[in-house]
């Protein structure tokens, strides 16, 4: 059983976002980036997976800075295979475009299971599970809160709204999109992480170009105008204890 | 020239969700620009009845069996000929776990372009142009929508269900869905939504934990602040995620929608697929270290502070009180 999943870097939101001097694009100078968080559940659902079926773990990501530190992370969490997909990212590339690059590196891998964060917080033109399970002819599901794999099938809990999950039970291979991982993501020692840098390997395949077709074009980016934000409350904490009071007490709810 | 607007309804379980009244209301303004026609497809097995109340101009309904419960490769497949049939000008579909996975499978698979998390729309001299919402809310994006046919995904937030409703029923053409190919997926069953001890979608006074909160002992200041004030806890993702609180007590997109009084939230910073289910809230009131951040854009009041110096400071006022 071969688990392939793919994870990319997004700007961190604890920052402060910047829009660069085109007015179309964020500025990324001082932007710090960290793993998309649903990609990181991908990642220990594979593992969880390697560890109940001893199914083999490759984590591939696009190769921008940052990305070393999140595939040696995956190794010491028990990824055997790293790749990064080197190529000219500065000039942006959507999904789609990573999506046919990363089409046929997965038709040599031959992965039974493509597991993917469901979305990520950039995406302006679909999210690259679906989109890579349609460029290599694969079903999908998304959403999914777990995953059982037996006898060439895997059955994935699908969430819908309210609480509501529906079980689908699909035939390998599949690209199945990650909402969260039956655990939250382990902690790894930095320890750990040093030590997969000094034993594992990165491996290194070439992107080639990027074809954007399928994805919009942006004419401007900003930020939203807040038309009335909240009152803000300040002064000591007494002061503002005593205001919320005040204003739990109008409302009727104190 | 393509002129008509797709709407895929969804519905799960014999109910339409809210967004697909939004996606009309938003066809409706699509429309007007294309000067062409709404057409609102409904894909299932006897639900014909869901079509009643969508103000379309007509409704596509496909009625199979295996149209019952939702694939994303039966809902593929369908579109994949109804577009091919239609030649709208775009389909809007929602940002959801029904919409967001057949779109992008279908722009794949049919090599159409697709425009995600949509907010809104407007047109200016036959050529429209969306405003999608990136980055958590913080940062929105425009352009014009591709030609000549656009997937269009739609996130909450920039129309109201009310507008794609009508009392009047549409005319509704039933249709056979297409010979389906090569289905992989099948489901299973539902598992329903775990019972909790309260009902969060029924409390007046709701006390709202984020990461903000840190670790799961921490909870306690918020249950602490909660018992002295009468209210009762309710949380984001990621702390149910963490397994902090049960699933029972999720707010927002993949939660409930929550219609307190009062919604106070500790630590929360306010994402889209949060907030869309606090709309319903009378007056939110959020504490948060970080002023730029987004909860403070639809709050009535806020506190930039640290939730740990305040809320144990409130708490003891409100046990003395
Ligand atoms: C498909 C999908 C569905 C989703 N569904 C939901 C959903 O139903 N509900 C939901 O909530 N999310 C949902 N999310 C996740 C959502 O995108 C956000 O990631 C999430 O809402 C963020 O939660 P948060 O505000 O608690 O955490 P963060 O965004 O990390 O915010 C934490 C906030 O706490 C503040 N803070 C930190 N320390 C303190 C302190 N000591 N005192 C005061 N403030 C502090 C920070 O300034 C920050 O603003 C969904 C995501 C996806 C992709």
């Amino acid at each position: 059983m071969n688990i392939v999943v793919l994870a990319k870097l997004i700007p961190d939101l604890v920052e402060e976002l910047e829009i660069d001097d085109s007015g179309t694009a964020l500025d990324m100078t001082w932007l710090r980036l960290i793993i998309n968080e649903l990609d990181d559940h991908a990642i220990e659902e594979a593992i969880l997976l390697k560890e109940r079926t001893g199914a083999n773990v490759t984590v591939l990501a696009p190769d921008i800075e940052g990305v070393d530190d999140i595939l040696f992370t995956a190794a010491a969490k028990g990824a055997e295979r790293l790749i990064k997909i080197v190529g000219d990212y500065e000039s942006g590339v959507n999904n789609h475009a990573l999506a046919r690059v990363l089409t046929p590196v997965m038709k040599d891998l031959q992965p039974d299971l493509i597991l993917v964060g469901v979305e990520a917080h950039e995406d302006l033109d679909g999210s690259i599970g679906p989109l890579l399970a349609g460029y290599l002819d694969l079903p999908f599901i998304g959403y999914v809160a777990s995953i059982e794999l037996e006898d060439g099938k895997a059955t994935a809990t699908k969430e819908y709204p309210g609480g509501l999950s529906v079980e689908m039970e699909v035939t390998l291979p599949v690209v199945l999109g990650i909402q969260v991982a039956e655990e939250p993501p382990r902690y790894v020692a930095v320890s750990k992480v040093r030590q997969a840098m000094k034993t594992a390997e990165i491996e290194e395949l070439e992107a080639g170009d990027f074809d954007l077709a399928g994805g919009p074009t942006i004419d401007r980016m900003y930020q939203p105008e807040v038309s009335e934000g909240a009152t803000i409350i300040d002064g000591s904490l007494d002061d503002i204890a005593d205001s919320l009071i005040g204003i739990f007490k109008e409302l009727g709810v104190q | 020239m393509n002129k008509d607007i797709l709407v895929v309804i969804e519905h799960i379980r014999g109910e339409v969700a809210d967004i697909s009244y939004m996606m009309i209301a938003a066809a409706r303004q699509l429309a007007e620009t294309t000067e062409g026609e709404v057409l609102a497809v409904l894909m299932g097995s006897g639900i014909e009845n869901l079509a009643g109340n969508l103000a379309a101009d007509k409704v596509i309904y496909l009625e199979d069996p295996q149209l019952a419960n939702f694939t994303s490769d039966t809902y593929q497949q369908s579109l994949e000929n109804l577009i091919r049939e239609n030649n709208p000008r775009a389909v809007v579909l929602g940002h959801t776990s029904i919409g967001m996975e057949v779109a992008s499978l279908l722009s794949a698979k049919s090599d159409l372009p697709l425009v995600s998390s949509c907010l809104s729309f407007s047109g200016e001299n036959g050529s429209v142009k969306f405003t999608s919402q990136l980055y958590g809310g913080k940062i929105l994006a425009e352009g014009l929508i591709p030609e000549p046919i656009a997937l269009l995904t739609m996130v909450p937030g920039g129309y109201k269900p009310e507008d794609g409703q009508s009392s009047t029923p549409p005319l509704v053409i039933t249709a056979a869905a297409p010979q389906f190919a090569d289905l992989e997926i099948s489901v299973k069953q539902y598992i329903e939504p775990e019972t909790g001890d309260v009902d969060i979608t029924s409390e007046p006074l709701l006390i709202a934990v984020g990461r903000g909160i840190q670790l799961e002992d921490n909870i306690e200041i918020a249950e602490e602040l909660a018992e002295a004030i009468g209210g009762v806890v309710c949380a984001s993702r990621p702390v149910v995620d963490q397994g902090w609180l049960p699933t029972s007590r999720l707010v927002g997109k993949s939660g409930y929608q929550v219609k307190p009084k009062v919604y106070l939230t500790l630590g929360i910073s306010g994402a889209p697929e949060h907030t869309e289910g606090i709309a319903g809230s009378e007056t939110i009131i959020a504490i948060n270290t970080d002023p730029a951040a987004p909860i403070f854009n639809i709050a009535k009041y806020g506190v930039v502070e640290d939730i740990f110096d305040l809320v144990p400071v409130l708490t003891e006022k409100l046990e003395e009180s």
